[in-house]
């Protein structure tokens, strides 16, 4: 069980406790009343940390508007995804943390009646246009969703199976890639000497990481993690969360949380959103210990949400 | 509440139970040879034969009025003491050709004496006069008495049997085989012949080649018949030597040993004899062809031809039916005409099956099977090829019988996948297609046969529509054989529910067809179950590579 990398106070203390490193903030936060304001349908702009303006970016949004049928669930969202980093997205049950996250592959088109406004790039590419090929477009992200999902197949077949359907047939490259991925994602030496079996047949913490080794083994220029531990028990969260460790700075990792701890502790940069917007944005350390918009202070405090 | 429930449970298992008892039971006691009866009735006739059946009935009392004056006190008495009822027992007599009949009740007051006798012998024939009862009088060697004695008349019987019957099954064949080839050859050159006035006119070189070829055909054809002719009947004469003369009723009967195919003393075998008389029954019945108009004999033919439609059946209706759900279910955007259609195919499930047999005469046979005629068998017209009921047009109409039950299953199976599985492909950068078939269709195989199997459950158990595309009371030939192209999907087959309904209610003397129905219909049972526990034991097998993950 490793440590969290980014030493935060008390963030383990159960929500609502005492926090902060003394009785208040060093500086308390600034702006105050945004969630009024939303809840009475006013635009507000997202408060965004100036240490992301140096970063570069892999994956970048702007004023991303979403609608459901008539229901509107993403509200002018702009960020960017810093290269090599893990962001995580926090925020209350149908914030829509998760439809921002399922925006970026495209997963949301198979919805009917989805319907999108603004502009989503992936290293400069467009991800919405009508020229895009959804196709190729998913084949450049990995995706790890709530459920492990592995297919009705072997372990073999599960982690290869995006370049299968790349019509791969060269049986050394397969075998290499099986075992690079099934290492990223420290599964190797738990299956290698049952790679035939079923994949169903694995625990469940084992079917997540055997997940995670599918989703890496296309080679993904990003990495999308849809609240990945929600199904898993304690032990087998610090197994993915140690992964996140490992695979940060090869990958980009964008992950989508409902626990504040682990986005505390696994984070580089952490997004809050509410009501469909992106309140405030930054370096995960300083939006834990020193937030700048006083709602942010509330939810990671546990005062709502 | 739950007493209703468990209730209607039990009755649905006491009904189901019953009818295998009853079926199972029938069925397996057929072809036990039982012990010959022989009674001598107060009016001086004479019935010999095994007893199918006994029953309890209160006779008009008019009727001991027929008795002979010294019989009458007696029977007055006996059912007086019955309250009035009295026993009778039907006598499987045989002997259709001397009496017109082959049972008789006989009831207890009339019988004057009765005895089992020892020599009497059940003879099974090839003729349709069905078996004959009788006790053995003399063998016959060329028209003189070699044996008198019934010991001795047995004991030559069986010496002579074996190469009579072989001889016998020698010249069935070569009228079969190879005088069917020379007939085949025949038609052909008369079809040339046909097609060439067809294509190039009467008058053409074409024609006369074909005229030329048609005559030298039917000399040689000519020439093969009549050595044929004389093989068999060569075969026939030497056959015709060996007679046996027997004896009932007080009359007699001359029984050439070729029509004999299996004859016993039934009074005189012990529990062996009886038991290879009973195996060697139900080989027959599973391996030959019927005789004595389908009341005896086998039924392979019906066995070969009800598989064969269910298989070919699955083979159509799967398939198709998986697409049409695959569209439904996958493809098409949800909307009123989609609904429409859902209610269509639900509502196709519940039409009279004898409807689609209509369909299928109107549709497969007339139309296509017509066409398929005009088109390629124009020599053959105005005799249809394709263009009345067959194999193919059989099962092709139970397809369609069976497409709404695939068509259900399968789109439950689909829904059945759980989104996270589709999304995770769709995540991986799978097509639309690539993720039906690599990660759907496997998924949901399980579900799919089970609709596979429940269709051909109620395809193999159809029997209506049949009478109309194709099943028939005795087919000459299977579809498929060694005449050039082998299979013949067009020819017309026999299936083991129509030869129930056949032999139960269309037969002359429904009495000694009805065991034969048990046995039939306990043999369909067996031979559905048979094709859904395979199909049952592939599900299986998929199951437990798809398995849902435990954790």
């Amino acid at each position: 069980m490793a440590l969290p990398p980014v030493p935060l106070p008390n963030t383990a203390a159960p929500p609502g406790a005492p926090h902060g490193p003394g009785p208040e903030p060093t500086s308390p936060a600034v702006v105050d009343g945004r969630l009024a304001a939303i809840a009475r349908g006013e635009a507000v702009e997202a408060y965004i940390h100036p240490e992301l303006a140096g970063e570069s970016a892999v994956l970048s949004v702007e004023c991303f508007n979403l609608w459901y049928g008539l229901k509107q669930a993403l509200f002018h969202v702009s960020l960017v995804i810093p290269r090599g980093k893990v962001t995580a997205i926090i925020g209350p049950s149908g914030c829509g943390k998760s439809t921002l996250l399922r925006s970026v592959n495209r997963l949301n088109d198979l919805i009917d009646g989805v319907r999108i406004t603004g502009d989503m790039r992936l290293n400069g590419d467009p991800i919405y246009g009508n020229s895009v090929d959804v196709i190729e477009l998913r084949k450049r992200m990995g995706m790890v969703f709530q459920k492990p999902n592995p297919f009705p197949m072997s372990i073999y077949e599960n982690v290869v199976y995006p370049l299968r359907i790349d019509g791969e047939r060269d049986k050394r490259l397969l075998d290499e890639v099986c075992e690079r991925s099934l290492r990223g994602a420290a599964l190797w030496d738990e299956v290698k000497d049952r790679l035939r079996d079923n994949g169903l047949t694995l625990s469940g913490g084992q079917q997540q990481r055997l997940c995670i080794a599918r989703a890496i083994a296309g080679d993904p220029e990003v990495l999308l993690l849809d609240e990945p531990c929600s199904a898993l028990d304690p032990l087998a969260t610090n197994k993915i969360e140690d992964l996140m460790q490992e695979l940060k700075g090869e990958y980009t990792v964008l992950i989508v949380t409902h626990n504040m701890q682990q986005a505390a502790r696994t984070s580089d940069y952490t997004a809050f959103m509410y009501l469909g917007r992106v309140i405030e944005y930054g370096v995960t350390s300083k939006l834990f210990t020193n937030p700048h918009v006083r709602d942010t202070q509330d939810y990671i405090t546990g005062r709502f949400g | 509440m739950v007493w209703l429930q468990g209730g209607a449970l039990a009755v649905c298992l006491f009904m189901i139970v019953g009818l295998l008892y009853v079926v199972f039971r029938q069925g397996m006691a057929t072809f036990w040879p039982g012990p010959s009866l022989q009674v001598r009735t107060h009016g001086g006739a004479v019935y010999l034969g095994e007893v199918v059946r006994e029953e309890r009935y209160r006779p008009d009392p008019a009727l001991l009025d027929g008795l002979p004056e010294s019989a009458r006190g007696p029977a007055r008495d006996a059912l007086a003491r019955e309250d009035g009822w009295a026993r009778r027992r039907l006598i499987y007599t045989a002997n259709f050709d001397l009496t017109q009949t082959h049972h008789h009740w006989v009831s207890d007051f009339e019988i004057a004496d009765e005895e089992r006798p020892e020599w009497a012998l059940v003879i099974e024939r090839a003729t349709n006069d069905g078996r004959f009862n009788g006790v053995p009088v003399a063998f016959l060697i060329d028209g003189k008495e070699v044996a008198t004695d019934p010991a001795d008349v047995w004991a030559k019987f069986n010496e002579h049997h074996g190469p009579v019957r072989q001889r016998f099954q020698r010249r069935v064949k070569i009228e079969k085989d190879q005088g069917g080839a020379v007939s085949r050859r025949e038609e052909e050159a008369r079809l040339g012949l046909r097609r060439a006035e067809l294509e190039h006119g009467a008058g053409s070189p074409e024609y006369a080649a074909a005229a030329s070829k048609l005559d030298e055909v039917n000399d040689w054809a000519a020439k093969e018949h009549d050595r044929l002719n004389d093989e068999i009947a060569h075969l026939n004469g030497e056959n015709a030597r060996y007679a046996m003369r027997l004896a009932a009723g007080g009359q007699q009967k001359m029984l050439p040993l070729a029509d004999v195919v299996r004859a016993y003393p039934a009074n005189r075998v012990g529990y062996w004899g009886k038991l290879g008389i009973y195996t060697s029954r139900w080989w027959e019945f599973l391996t030959d062809e019927p005789r004595n108009i389908n009341s005896e004999g086998g039924v392979f033919p019906a066995i070969w031809g009800t598989a064969a439609m269910t298989l070919l059946m699955s083979l159509v209706v799967v398939p198709f039916g998986v697409l049409a759900a695959l569209y439904l279910r996958e493809y098409a955007k949800a909307g009123p005409v989609i609904s429409a259609v859902r209610i269509a195919i639900n509502n196709l499930a519940g039409v009279p099956s004898i409807v689609f047999g209509v369909f299928g005469l109107g549709f497969f046979c007339y139309i296509i099977g017509g066409s398929l005629d005009d088109l390629f068998f124009r020599s053959r017209l105005p005799s249809p090829t394709y263009g009345t009921g067959g194999l193919l047009w059989a099962s092709l109409t139970l397809a369609l019988l069976t497409l709404p039950v695939v068509i259900v299953a399968t789109e439950e199976a689909l829904a059945a996948v759980p989104r996270s599985m589709r999304e995770g492909s769709y995540a991986c950068g799978a097509s639309k297609w690539q993720t039906i078939r690599r990660i759907v269709l496997p998924r949901a195989m399980p579900g799919i046969l089970t609709g596979m199997i429940l269709a051909m459950a109620r395809g193999a158990g159809e029997v209506a529509p049949l009478m109309l595309v194709g099943a028939v009371k005795l087919a000459p030939s299977l579809p498929v054989d060694s005449e050039f192209p082998f299979v013949h999907p067009q020819r017309s087959f026999m299936h083991l529910g129509f030869h129930i309904y056949d032999v139960g209610f269309q037969s002359q003397d429904s009495e000694s067809a009805k065991p034969m129905v048990f046995t039939t219909t306990l043999l369909l049972i067996a031979l559905i179950a048979t094709l859904n526990a395979t199909a049952m034991l592939l599900r299986n097998r998929l199951r437990r590579r798809y398995a849902a993950g435990q954790f």
